[in-house]
């Protein structure tokens, strides 16, 4: 077996129970008591802003009240009503950044109630059971495209479903679930979560799920547009930003996204060869995935290099934290300059940073990181515009989804506005099926 | 540290906490484990007649009520008296006065409504050394279907009768228990004090279904399938506790009749409260079954502490001390005018106080886009309802209006002069001012 110190890139690093104990859940889920105990901390707000806080606008308060009061099938019913995917949100959101920031009780005491974790304590509640706790509609006779069975594209077919219309979701992956299965930290996703929410998610029934479609591939708009009234593209961000920098080419220089991604679909986590000494380029939630779970998985060293300063920085001060908890460094104000090595990496040189006049350039000062492995994690792309016209880097849309072309919506991480979160795009693809809905009936 | 102890009717024990005639004070094991953690007397659980002791069901006895946290508010009970041989307890009770002659030790007793039985018991509890005895008048449940307990206590021509034989045929305090389950608390205990009686003590235990199982369709606590009431108690019964110790203290036939305070007695502030209302000393049950004996320790440092830092050398000192400020709602000052204030510094934006008042009261507060909430000077009519819900202490507080300036509500000056309801021009039955 190796250990921590084998130099180069290898598996085994851990033993198979360290493994398993690193890859359990980062929050433990609440029992009924300490449901009940955490539940009883709300204040039941009038307009709460915790409600306001939340991108899909979930009943907060409501829900909580129903925990304590013994019935948390009511309290997931609230929370699904507005968000389809509550259990993964209730696992990944940054709830530090919205609901548990704008709790009262995090201005009184620097103590929010615990909503995320009584928001799983709900969801697991009824999911545990296979309960879907909504029923469809009368058919319509409608038929829906979705592209992208990611969370906006789940959250839009359920959506559909329920109100009586058929939808076939054409996804690039051979499983559904987009990043909830591919690109988060396996410790928010524990036990296969992310595929069993698709399984419980689509009993509604109505929805079919088509695998190894890839808009721009062997599939097209017009091609969907010719066959179904509406279509709702959900396609997330495949690309990845390039890193031009010397020896970008080397062995060991990945894109974070592809080793989360192998991370995620591996059967045994020894398996998985990691650095001894790992450098992750970037400052977002990827990042902090990336380098979280390189330690996790028997890194010696494990470093964040960030271009700017903390604050700049779009992972939270949670994510932050939890990094630097695990032992992560957290280097800011330093840039790439050359990946060195004799055909695979051994060290990242950085040059350090400052701000001048809102602009950022670098000082000449560069420091060497012993590196195997470096992650690039700066950023996502979209990999084609479809033919639609874009807003910046993305899809254009209107409140409710609607992009330039009619008859085509386009909701997540694709479409313009709104953060890159889960929530958001849960929220988009539910809006975007009411406004879909309505489209369709009309005049019926 | 201030000196608590106390002396009621002439009993001296090393501080006002007693133990409640009550399950935790059945037996000698259980009350030479309270006199070792610090209590300051004992009343010892109800004894029956000599005989075939009474039964008690072999399932839960008790049932409860739950704040946060599982927090226990209140518990009612279906315990009958002791059910353990006569002398046995009055051997017990004997033993453990002799070894601690410093503390209170009080005999409950509850037999039938026949002089005999009370000619009987009396000696043999009077030989025990016990300081003094009470007289169960309040058993809700069990004893009252066989007309003892509060089937006595509901009847003050039987409280007077007992009351009576019992300062025939003992010869040291006697002390009635009243129950609350009557329209009317001081009409028993003037009958107590007509019979002769030292003191009374209340409240007992209140008429109560805790909870129903609504899977079996059964009130809790449960016995095969099926409930009853049961005697309520814990600090949900206080504030009914404190104005029937009140009612007494203050009515001029019982004015002056020594009072032991029982009603969910948590804390030593609880104690001081009830002291303040009157009360010679108090009886803790719940308390002790929740946490045990060692609380003790926390009422009597709380009390010391408090008295030395209000002077207090003895507690007699502050018992009644409330009653002159407890009077009727005819003569409280209606010239008297207070607004709601909002301390923002406080404030967490809650609402609390916004949703009960624009639901439930007055519409005098405002909220602003971004979640200042602020009074309605003009509709506030001080009612406290925001000062209740408002989960930050000290953040809203009624402030009095200085006499002299106009109360927006109204439109009129607020006077100086005190002035109350029986003379207000809008009472039908206003008396002419005296």
């Amino acid at each position: 077996m190796n250990s921590p110190f084998t130099p180069g890139i290898a598996a085994s690093r851990l033993s198979q129970d360290d493994l398993a104990e690193n890859f359990t859940d980062l929050h433990a889920p609440l029992d009924a008591h300490e449901a009940a105990v955490a539940a009883d901390r709300c204040y039941f707000c009038h307009d709460a802003p915790c409600i306001t806080a939340c991108p899909t606008d979930i009943d907060i308060p409501l829900f909580i009240r129903q925990i304590a009061t013994g019935t948390p099938e009511a309290a997931a019913k609230t929370i699904f009503d507005q968000n389809i995917l509550g259990g993964m949100c209730a696992r990944v959101c940054p709830t530090e950044d919205l609901c548990e920031q704008a709790c009262v009780r995090e201005m009184a005491e620097g103590k929010p109630v615990e909503i995320g974790r009584l928001q799983r304590y709900a969801t697991d509640t009824v999911m545990d059971k296979g309960v879907m706790p909504f029923n469809r509609a009368e058919p319509t006779g409608h038929k829906v495209a979705v592209v992208g069975a990611g969370p906006a594209g789940l959250s839009c077919a359920h959506r559909l479903a329920m109100l009586g219309h058929d939808v076939t979701i054409y996804d690039a992956k051979p499983k559904a679930g987009g990043l909830n299965e591919y690109g988060i930290a396996a410790y928010k996703s524990t036990d296969d979560f992310a595929a069993r929410e698709v399984e419980w998610l689509t009993s509604i029934g109505g929805i079919e799920i088509k695998h190894g479609f890839t808009l721009g591939d062997n599939l097209s708009i017009d091609e969907l547009t010719g066959c179904f009234p509406a279509v709702f593209l959900a396609v997330g961000l495949g690309g990845v930003n390039a890193l031009s920098i010397d020896g970008n080419d080397r062995d060991g220089v990945e894109d974070a996204v592809d080793f989360i991604e192998t991370l995620r679909q591996a059967d045994d986590l020894s398996s998985l060869p990691v650095g001894r000494n790992v450098v992750v380029i970037g400052g977002g939630m990827t990042a902090v995935d990336a380098a979280v779970q390189s330690k996790l998985l028997g890194a010696e060293t494990v470093t964040i290099a960030y271009r700017r300063g903390r604050d700049a920085m779009s992972a939270s001060r949670y994510e932050q934290d939890l990094a630097a908890s695990h032992g992560v460094k957290l280097m800011f104000n330093v840039q790439p300059v050359a990946v060195h090595g004799n055909g695979a990496a051994v060290a990242l040189e950085l040059e350090y940073t400052a701000t001048t006049d809102g602009k950022l350039s670098g000082t000449g000062e560069t420091i060497r990181l012993p590196a195997d492995q470096v992650f690039r994690a700066i950023g996502q792309t979209l990999t084609t515009d479809a033919g639609l016209e874009l807003d910046g880097r993305k899809i254009a849309v209107t409140d409710t989804g609607r992009t330039s072309r009619k008859g085509v919506w386009a909701g997540g991480d694709c479409a313009a506005g709104g953060d890159d979160l889960t929530v958001t795009a849960v929220a988009e693809g539910r809006d975007a099926a009411m406004d879909i809905h309505a489209t369709l009936m009309e005049g019926a | 540290m201030a000196d608590l102890t106390t002396d009621f009717l002439g009993i001296k024990s090393p501080n006002p906490f007693w133990l409640a005639s009550a399950p935790p004070t059945d037996k000698e094991y259980n009350v030479r484990r309270a006199f070792e953690a610090g209590w300051g007397g004992v009343v010892w659980k109800t004894l029956g007649s000599e005989g075939p002791p009474v039964v008690n069901v072999n399932g839960p006895r008790y049932g409860v009520i739950y704040g946060a946290d599982r927090r226990v508010l209140g518990i009612n009970n279906i315990e009958l008296i002791t059910d353990r041989d006569l002398y046995t307890n009055l051997e017990e009770i004997k033993r453990v006065k002799a070894d601690y002659p410093d503390r209170a030790m009080i005999v409950s007793i509850m037999v039938p409504c026949e002089e005999q039985a009370w000619k009987d018991i009396l000696p043999l509890v009077e030989d025990t050394g016990a300081d003094g005895i009470e007289l169960n008048f309040g058993c809700p449940h069990g004893m009252s279907e066989r007309g003892m307990g509060a089937a006595v206590g509901q009847v003050p021509e039987y409280i007077e009768m007992v009351t009576r034989w019992c300062k025939q045929y003992y010869s040291k305090p006697v002390i009635v228990k009243l129950t609350p389950n009557i329209t009317d608390i001081r009409k028993p205990a003037a009958a107590a004090m007509r019979g002769g009686a030292d003191a009374v003590s209340l409240i007992n235990t209140i008429n109560s279904i805790t909870s129903v199982n609504l899977d079996t369709m059964s009130p809790e606590p449960s016995i095969d399938g099926k409930g009853t009431h049961g005697g309520y108690c814990g600090p949900a019964v206080k504030p009914i506790a404190m104005s029937m110790v009140s009612e007494i203290a203050r009515d001029p036939e019982t004015a002056g009749l020594p009072i032991s305070g029982i009603g969910g007695v948590t804390t030593w502030r609880d104690a001081a409260e009830f002291m303040s209302l009157g009360a010679g000393n108090v009886q803790v049950c719940t308390a002790a079954m929740t946490y045990g004996f060692k609380i003790v320790q926390e009422m009597i440092s709380g009390l010391s502490q408090w008295m030395d830092e209000k002077g207090y050398t003895s507690t007699d000192q502050f018992v009644g001390r409330a009653i002159p400020n407890t009077t009727d709602w005819q003569y409280l000052n209606l010239n008297y005018v207070a607004k709601a204030k909002i301390d923002q510094d406080k404030c967490i934006s809650c609402g609390r106080c916004y949703a009960a008042c624009e639901d439930t009261s007055h519409q005098a507060i405002a909220m602003s886009e971004d979640r200042t909430f602020s009074v309605i000077d003009e509709e506030c009519v001080a009612c406290n309802l925001c000062v209740d819900v408002c989960p930050v202490e000290d953040c809203i507080s009624m402030v009095a209006m200085e006499p002299g300036t106009v109360d927006p509500r109204t439109g009129k000056v607020v006077e100086k002069e005190y002035a109350n309801w029986t003379t207000h021009p809008n009472n039908p039955a206003a008396t002419a001012a005296e």
